[in-house]
């Protein structure tokens, strides 16, 4: 079974349903300029054991979301409303204390940039070590020693001395790795990867996926991993979903949405990829127009005015007027029809992506 | 680090040489001449004259510089006023006193000026501010902000006579400033100095209040500090292991140099109190145009903020690993 929205309803009791179920989350910030709606309606779920991939532009609203799954938003300038069900447990009415307990132990993160990501003032080993102390009641010297397990575990030789060092000691692809030691410490259920291979080059890169798969194997967790490189989430997710503009366009397995995507703007992705096998001199095509603002998102579809296709779908104006829902499972927040959306992926995207 | 120190060392001699020849050079650039403000009503030709054959300052201006030099570094028994060791800078034209005798009389003042009040307004001055960056946004942030604004604009000639004018002769809830010797009575010390403290670090209270808030507030914006958040650690954890220590680069930078020409002397403040320190004594240099006390003034300050300036960037190793290795 795959990831995909079921009907809304009570919530699941703990260990039976999805191990996160997002519903209907809306999360806007109050800024000088008006109000951000930073996530629009977004629903998912994710289950034990599996990987869900958000891919999307910046300002999609793909790490608002998860920063929101944690708790970590300013509550004086953020409302969140919705519901976030981590095993059953309401998170967004949860209280601070609880969320504390959550963090770094059932639902852990590891982001971008390892370098500004791990404090310059303390050492690997102490960063790694203090998440087990807190979580699992160990004393200094066995979290010291349970880090020196977790820096060996992610590949870093000789642990036992590299603990001492500080994060700038580290190569790049290191301190990747310490950041996945510190988030795996407590064996979290949940996993989320917020762009944990952009900084890196390529090489490190592919390691530090097939670490994450490896650890994902041993510890059982499930992991949602943020990117806008459709590369790496075909080599990692299982299923796939696409924001824009604070909420999700369209979703289904990794499989799916990639060989038969059925919205304009995962068109649009796929077609802006460079290929290696293609014409040198050949241009990229990006997306017309840019990401839209989301103080004043566009009305009806939010993909409207940078869409191409929009003239197809029947009823004048309807995309400008109506905003398209996503159905749960396989699905595509697109007016155009099932059949339109088959005969011009086949006919007009495939041929031009090789 | 021994090497940094070194190297350190040696570049505040450098300094301090090239300061006192500055001074040099200015004094003998301004048309003031000593002679005149010590020879009295007996004026004349001939006795200026003999005035200048006995300070000396009528061999060239490279010679006098090489003497000044020498005795500072060899001490002289050239003096008729009697033996100078080094360091020895000689003697005040106004006072005919010993100019290093001088200033470690005078700094007792300016040390116990200095440190209470740096006590005050460290304390006073980041805990508000750490207040105000931990209740970000709140009416009590918004107040501390805004006081720290108004008192800022303040200048200790205003405060200082207020306080006198209030707290002393009218109510006279507190001694008039004076400064009493530690070691005679700790607490006519205490109740001699505690107005100036008071003045004296509500100014820089607030200046440390503001400091503190913007730079924790910076810290708090770290993506280092929102990771040890994410992995649960609690919010006062974050925010005094984590965010503080970042912090502590800025106030600790800033706090070096106002400490090193604290004391070198807190003119202003000094002469609001009528205080005998370092400050005022700088200030008597320059109006009798009293070049051996001026140049003892000058460099026993500079040596101060050089000093702290060797003290706070040994403490950036010890704050940041990033600075010990490299």
């Amino acid at each position: 079974m795959t990831t995909l929205t079921k009907e809304a309803g009570a919530p699941t009791p703990a260990g039976a349903g999805p191990l996160l179920s997002v519903r209907d989350l809306h999360v806007s910030f109050k800024t000088e300029d008006g109000i951000v709606r930073a996530v629009d309606g977004l629903s998912f779920d994710l289950e034990r054991g599996r990987t869900l991939g958000i891919v999307g532009e910046s300002g999609s609203g793909k790490s608002v979301t998860n920063l929101t799954i944690l708790g970590l938003h300013n509550p004086m300038f953020t409302t969140v409303e919705g519901e976030i069900l981590l095993d059953g447990r309401e998170l967004t009415t949860a209280r601070e204390s609880e969320l504390e307990k959550l963090r770094g132990n059932k639902v852990a993160m590891i982001f971008q940039d390892p370098l500004t990501a791990l404090s310059p003032y303390y050492t690997v080993g102490r960063q790694i070590a203090e998440p087990y102390m807190k979580h699992n009641g160990a004393s200094k010297k066995e979290a010291w020693q349970r880090a020196v397990e977790m820096l060996g575990k992610v590949g870093i030789p000789n642990p036992v001395e590299r603990a001492k060092d500080y994060p700038h000691q580290f190569s790049g692809g290191m301190r990747q790795r310490a950041m996945i030691a510190m988030a795996l410490v407590c064996d979290p259920d949940l996993l989320i990867a917020d762009e944990p291979t952009t900084a890196l080059d390529v090489t490190v890169q592919a390691q530090i996926l097939d670490l994450l798969k490896d650890l994902q194997q041993e510890f059982g967790s499930g992991i949602i991993f943020i990117t806008h490189d459709l590369g790496v989430i075909a080599d990692m997710a299982d299923d796939i979903m696409v924001m824009y503009a604070g909420g999700a366009v369209e979703r289904g397995t990794t499989g799916e949405v990639l060989r038969a995507p059925r919205h304009p703007y995962t068109w649009g992705l796929l077609n802006s990829m460079p290929r290696l096998d293609s014409d040198l001199g050949a241009p990229l095509s990006p997306i017309p127009g840019s990401p839209p603002s989301l103080l004043t998102p566009p009305s009806g579809c939010r993909f409207h005015p940078r869409c191409t296709f929009q003239d197809r779908v029947e009823g004048t104006g309807r995309c400008v007027r109506e905003r398209p829902l996503l159905a749960p499972d396989r699905a595509s927040a697109c007016h155009l029809t099932a059949d339109q959306k088959r005969t011009i992926f086949i006919e007009e995207i495939k041929p031009r992506l090789g | 680090m021994l090497r940094f120190l070194v190297r350190r060392f040696i570049g505040a001699v450098v300094i301090l040489f090239l300061l006192s020849m500055v001074t040099f050079v200015l004094f003998f650039g301004v048309p003031r001449d000593p002679a005149l403000l010590m020879c009295g009503k007996t004026c004349n030709p001939d006795s200026i004259a003999n005035i200048h054959h006995v300070l000396g300052l009528d061999k060239p201006i490279t010679e006098q510089y090489g003497i000044f030099l020498h005795n500072l570094v060899m001490g002289s028994d050239q003096f008729a006023q009697g033996p100078c060791p080094a360091p020895c800078f000689g003697y005040s034209y106004h006072t005919n006193e010993a100019v290093w005798g001088t200033l470690m009389d005078r700094l007792p003042t300016t040390v116990s000026l200095t440190l209470g009040a740096a006590v005050c307004f460290l304390l006073v001055g980041l805990g508000t501010g750490l207040l105000a960056a931990w209740r970000r946004g709140t009416l009590i942030d918004k107040t501390a902000t805004a006081g720290a604004m108004v008192i800022s604009a303040l200048q200790i000639y205003f405060l200082g006579p207020l306080a006198l004018a209030i707290l002393v002769y009218q109510t006279h809830w507190f001694d008039k400033p004076a400064y009493n010797p530690v070691s005679q009575s700790p607490v006519s010390w205490f109740t001699g100095l505690i107005i100036p403290w008071v003045v004296l670090s509500t100014i820089f209270a607030a200046q440390y209040t503001r400091m503190a808030r913007s730079s924790m507030i910076e810290q708090l914006q770290e993506e280092h500090v929102r990771t040890a958040r994410a992995k649960g650690m609690s919010r006062a954890y974050v925010f005094f292991r984590y965010a503080w220590r970042g912090s502590l680069i800025p106030i600790v930078t800033i706090f070096g140099i106002d400490l090193g020409s604290l004391f070198g002397g807190a003119i202003i403040t000094e002469y609001t109190f009528s205080l005998p320190g370092l400050g005022q004594l700088a200030v008597q240099s320059v109006f009798f145009s009293d070049l051996p006390l001026l140049l003892g003034v000058m460099l026993f300050s500079a040596s101060m903020i050089l000093l702290f300036n060797i003290i706070v960037d040994a403490l950036y190793a010890f704050i940041d690993p990033r600075v010990r290795l490299s």
